[in-house]
């Protein structure tokens, strides 16, 4: 079957690319698109490493078709800095060693913003309870979540 | 090389067409939380792939006649997000919101939960309990039937070739009438129920249940409504000798398997626990 040719918005930008029908969206970031920030971890919607936003909305890049995407806006970690202006949660993670191997970064921040858009002031336990899908082998979680919430703190402040 | 096709149609019509015409097997996808898995691990090779979130009243949840009208592609988080569904059938929400994590919820859908026919689906026990049903179009047209008899047994469901589920239907809820879901999993967050439990009651103006519906989901091949369980609730105020009589309505109408998550004996001794905790919530949110 011929490839599927797609018109979408990536990152703010209009991008087109082809597809077969069973490649996922990560899939396509990564091997058609070069936009590799995206991160595979398990393929199976566990681990949250290929989170994306979909129209605003979180979802695992890996349970996704290519095909979908037509029509739609979607972001990804490579557009979360400004330029070499880091986003806020991105700076905060540095600050606060939230990595370690680095596999799961692009997935906690790109699942952070989207909470931290919806709830500028979450509690531990609703950050924790919404990051649950993404998972670190590494940190232990606990200075995720902090610089997660210390990032809300000085968001709510500076605005 | 295997190489499915695709197809997203705008219209029921559409769908129903494609998928009553296609030669091989054919899947309807809404969220693929389920599908996507299953494709990528080989265990279903489709030939034709019909995405249905392009169906404009697929997308949509609507009043209707006092209940509600869920499109069949809705997300878990777009029902979480409705302003009174949550408040009007609380278990249905509670339920739908405990499939997988935020990313999940963005695309898992009520209807996908259902067909995907696993016996451990969280939304499906309080769907039952609830009394709903589910519109299914197909090349003779559309067919209303209640959510009990869509699945069949494991992975399996009574749509015909060409058919497809195209709304989830809530009854208007009567006077004094909660509903209840609780599964019971060994941590908090991303795992399949070793059991679920459903339950919905009405009450009269003293507190004594009238009506009932009991479903247990993760106890048998598929999801299991206990009419035993519901007549043990009606007459009652939820008094102690009503909930034995639930608990062991409950105990008896497992037929669970033995697996990782639980001994058939545990899944039993759990599916009274949860049956008497979902209905003590039932009642509290009937008004009792
Ligand atoms: C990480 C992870 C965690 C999960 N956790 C849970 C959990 O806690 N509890 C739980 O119950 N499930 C869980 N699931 C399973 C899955 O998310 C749910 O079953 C979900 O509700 C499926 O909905 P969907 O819209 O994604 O379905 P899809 O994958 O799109 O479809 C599922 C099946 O239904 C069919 N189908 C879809 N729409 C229609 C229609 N309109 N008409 C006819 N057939 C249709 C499809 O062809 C397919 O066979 C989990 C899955 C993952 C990947
Ligand atoms: S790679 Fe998508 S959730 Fe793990
Ligand atoms: S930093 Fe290594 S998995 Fe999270």
């Amino acid at each position: 079957m011929a490839k599927h040719h797609i018109s979408t918005t990536i990152n703010g930008e209009p991008v087109e690319f082809l597809c077969n029908t069973e490649q996922t969206m990560l899939d396509v970031l990564r091997d058609e698109l070069h936009l590799t920030g995206t991160k595979e971890g398990c393929a199976t919607g566990d681990c949250g490493a290929c989170s994306i936003t979909v129209d605003g909305r979180l979802v695992c890049s890996c349970l996704m078709l290519g095909v979908e995407a037509e029509g739609h806006s979607v972001e990804t970690i490579e557009g979360m800095a400004d330029g070499d202006q880091l986003h806020p949660l991105q700076q905060k993670f540095l600050e606060y060693a939230a990595l370690q191997c680095g596999i799961c970064t692009p997935g906690f921040l790109v699942a952070s913003r989207a909470l931290l858009e919806r709830n500028p002031n979450p509690t531990e336990e609703e950050a924790r309870y919404w990051l649950a899908g993404n998972l670190c082998r590494c940190t232990g979680y606990d200075k995720i979540i902090r610089a997660v919430l210390d990032t809300a703190a000085d968001m709510r402040g500076a605005s | 090389m295997y190489a499915p096709s695709f197809a997203a149609p705008t219209t029921v019509a559409e769908a129903v067409q494609l998928l009553a015409n296609a030669s091989g097997v054919a899947k309807v996808l809404a969220g693929g939380t389920d599908l996507l898995v299953q494709l990528r691990s080989g265990i279903l090779k489709p030939d034709l792939i019909v995405d249905t979130k392009r169906i404009p009243e697929l997308r949509t949840i609507t009043s209707e006649g006092g209940g509600y009208r869920i499109g069949a592609s809705v997300s878990g988080a777009e029902a979480g997000e409705h302003a009174t569904l949550s408040r009007d059938w609380p278990g249905i929400v509670e339920a739908v919101e405990l499939i997988g994590s935020t990313q999940i919820q963005g695309r898992a859908s009520f209807v996908g939960n259902l067909c995907n026919a696993s016996p451990a689906a969280d939304s499906v026990p309080a769907l039952i309990a609830a009394g709903a049903t589910v519109v299914i179009a197909g090349p003779n047209g559309e067919r209303e039937v209640p959510v009990e008899e869509v699945p069949t047994g494991p992975g399996s469901t009574s749509l015909a070739k060409g058919e497809m589920v195209v709304a989830v239907k809530l009854p208007p809820k009567p006077a004094r009438t909660g509903d209840a879901y609780l599964r019971f999993i060994p941590r908090t967050e991303m795992d399949i129920a070793v059991v679920g439990a459903g339950v919905c009651v009405t009450l009269d103006e003293g507190g004594t249940c009238t009506a009932a519906k009991v479903s247990l989901g993760a106890v048998a091949p598929t999801v299991l409504v206990v009419p035993d369980a519901a007549a043990a609730l009606i007459g009652s105020k939820l008094d102690d000798a009503a909930l034995a009589a639930l608990d062991a309505a409950a105990r008896a109408a497992c037929k669970p398997i033995d697996d990782k998550r639980g001994t058939i004996e545990y899944r039993t001794k759990v599916a009274g626990v949860l049956a008497r905790r979902a209905a003590a919530t039932a009642f509290k949110r009937a008004g009792a």
